[in-house]
């Protein structure tokens, strides 16, 4: 049993990984918390599952279709709900984080408009291919997940820290200002970072609608929170953080299960978050922030 | 305000009763043969609002059964609705409004269980009967003397659905899961348990979920480790079908036993074939091989356009089970409507055979059912 609890908690945490590396993203460059990208996610859920439940396409096309349609929606969100706000001298540090909690709302009621309030069923012939690792049935989903979560992770890493855009992004982070006065188009890069980290959030949402076969608009909530947890165990705007966060989460909430008591599953979770934040305040990959990113 | 409207009340229901004892003088004194016994029936139900549904559905079968019973001619029954919008209060003044100004000699309803606490004492005190299609709570009957039910509580749907299929597969060695943030299927795993140690089945694992929990993994491998018989599973649809698919999925093929909440279509639908081997106890059985029910389901299906659900059908039985009374009593009286009542026994209705018990609390043989190739049906 404990084999299959273990690939039970690697599933689990890849996914709460790769929503939690949406969101780190654009706290690393952005410095706000986007609360509609729990939503985004779930849109990119259902738009993979319009595609391969409904239409019956190839799962490649799903993901596309999610990507396309997510990416669109950073697009938008960054467009209508962080520009303004970011246009403006003096507009709070909070202003943001509302308006992205009512896009949030916003979406989530769009949702249940379109596609009612029960769950929808996620079907696809590639969910079912399994093979026996001796006694332990391990589904071909499980390993993709994982792999896809270390290869974002490890892409993301990569571009931030080798590439020239890369390289813009973070002087973007550090500081707005200087970035712009150095030839950093800053609003295109942060657009860019909107538009990746939403994209992102769809590839987690075709993965999770793969995983357990459905989905519903609540997911956008729950996933949301459990990411937000995530990034602030992990240490905000880290890569490694998200992933590492991520992974503990979800092994910690399938092993509460396997050897504890099923009714304290989250309650465990989180009371493990935060004894490591008592120990370490600034997350475990966290740095203490320069002064002049405040 | 409250003074005004309860002296308004009161003056009213003088008004009437006088106006009723003129008519009783009037009337001759001895009942000629073949004059139906008239009466009045107060129901409130959700006709507004959240909740309007079930409103709707009791309501339907109610005048259903209303028009039959008058077209037979031993009673005739005059209906008087109130809407209750899910709300005590509103729920209150309707059943004040039915018992003082209306002089109903019985009321059916309301919907809720919730509702039924205030308005039952208040009937009860009264001294008019009155019965609850729809409110399976604990306690309710034993609000007073006065009130009823014919709404099969989950304490007695449960144990049936569990005994038949301990008997059918054998079954020593079980596995309870169920969501402990919900009052509704909280109780009907506490039902689940007794009723396991009753019938000293061994508990491998008690496991819990939460409402909007999407993975189900964990727990279901820990159920399947264990290799129980079955899983007794207290879930409400949405969550209880996620949960089938994904132990189907890992190989856990035993018999799911589950609650009333589990007993819904809906299931099959989202499952698919998942959903087979699980099985249900319900009070209210569409397709079964009964005159009484075809004729039922076809009549309500063209007079409403869809099929009855088990609401409409308790509504209808309750509606009938006044009429028989009403018979029996021979004439419109409270105390005497309520004693006929206490005394049904063997009712024949569309819910199958049923009898009050001494505390006027439903004894039926509920339906066990259990889904095979996608849809549901008799379990034996």
């Amino acid at each position: 049993m404990f084999l299959e609890q273990l690939i039970n908690g690697v599933t689990l945490g890849s996914i709460y990984a790769i929503v939690a590396l949406g969101y780190t993203l654009v706290f690393g460059v952005l410095d706000i918390i986007n609360m509609a990208h729990g939503e985004i996610f779930m849109f990119g859920a259902f738009v993979g599952m319009l595609l391969v439940s409904k239409a019956g396409a190839p799962l490649p096309v799903a993901f596309l279709g999610a990507i396309v349609v997510t990416g669109a929606m950073g697009l938008l969100l960054e467009r209508f709900a962080l520009r303004p706000l970011r246009a403006r001298p003096g507009a709070s540090h909070l202003a943001s984080l509302i308006s992205t909690i009512g896009v949030s709302i916003l979406l989530e009621n769009v949702a249940h408009q379109i596609f009612g309030a029960g769950n929808h069923l996620f079907e696809t012939p590639f969910a079912e291919i399994r093979f026996q690792v001796g006694s332990v049935t391990v589904y071909l989903v499980q390993l993709v997940i994982l792999l896809i979560s270390l290869a974002l992770m490890a892409g993301l890493s990569l571009w931030l820290s080798r590439t020239r855009s890369g390289k813009a992004l973070r002087a973007t982070a550090e500081n707005l200002e200087t970035a712009g006065l150095l030839g950093v188009d800053t609003n295109r890069m942060i657009t860019a970072t909107v538009v990746i980290a939403s994209a992102m959030g769809g590839v987690a949402g075709v993965l999770v609608g793969m995983a357990f076969n459905y989905i519903n608009n609540q997911i956008g909530l729950s996933m949301g929170l459990k990411g937000l947890a995530i990034i602030i165990f992990g240490g905000m705007g880290s890569v490694y953080g998200a992933m590492a966060g991520g992974l503990i989460l979800g092994l910690s909430e399938t092993f509460v299960v396997a050897y504890g008591s099923s009714g304290y599953r989250d309650a465990i979770a989180f009371v493990t978050i935060i004894v490591i934040l008592l120990i370490k305040p600034q997350g475990l990959f966290g740095q203490t922030l320069p002064e002049a990113r405040r | 305000m409250e003074r005004n409207v309860r002296a308004v009340a009161g003056v009213v229901s003088v008004l009437f009763a006088l106006v009723f004892l003129g008519a009783e003088k009037a009337r001759p004194a001895a009942k000629p043969k073949g004059e139906p016994v008239r009466a009045k029936i107060g129901v409130i139900a959700i006709v507004t609002g959240p909740g309007a549904g079930y409103g709707e559905a009791i309501t339907n079968g109610i005048k259903l059964a209303r028009d039959e019973v008058n077209a037979k001619g031993d009673v005739f029954i005059e209906l008087k609705i109130e809407d209750s919008s899910a709300k005590q209060e509103q729920a209150l003044a309707a059943a004040q409004k039915l018992i003082n100004s209306e002089q109903v000699v019985a009321i059916i309803g309301p919907t809720l269980s919730n509702e039924m606490r205030v308005v039952g004492p208040e009937a009860n005190a009264s001294g008019v009967p009155i019965m609850g299609t729809s409110t399976t709570a604990k306690g309710i009957t034993q609000i007073g003397k006065y009130v009823f039910r014919n709404a099969m509580p989950e304490s007695q749907a449960i144990p049936a659905s569990i005994g038949k299929a301990v008997k059918k597969y054998n079954i020593r060695k079980v596995a309870l899961l169920y969501g402990n943030d919900d009052v509704f299927t909280k109780s009907g795993f506490d039902t689940m348990k007794e009723t396991s140690e009753k019938l000293k089945l061994d508990i491998l694992t008690v496991q819990e979920f939460q409402k909007g929990q999407s993975d189900y993994k964990a727990q279901l491998t820990k159920i399947a480790s264990l290799k129980p018989d079955a899983v007794f599973c207290s879930a409400l649809y949405e969550e209880g079908a996620v949960i089938l698919s994904q132990a189907r999925k890992m190989g856990l093929s035993v018999p799911f036993v589950g609650g009333n909440g589990f007993n819904s279509p809906k299931v099959v639908e989202i499952a698919k074939d998942a959903a087979d081997g699980l099985i249900v106890a319900t009070p209210w059985y569409g397709d079964r091989n009964d005159p009484k029910v075809k004729a039922f389901v076809a009549k309500y299906e063209k007079t409403y356009g869809k099929k009855p659900d088990q609401f409409a059908a308790q509504a209808y039985d309750a509606l009938y089970t006044m009429a028989e009374a009403l018979k029996k009593a021979g004439t419109a009286d409270r105390e005497r409507l309520r004693d006929a009542l206490a005394a049904t026994r063997d009712f024949h209705g569309v819910l199958g055979k049923f009898s009050f018990d001494a505390e006027r609390d439903v004894v039926m043989e509920p339906t066990v059912l259990i889904v095979r190739g996608g849809k549901f049906q008799i379990f034996n």
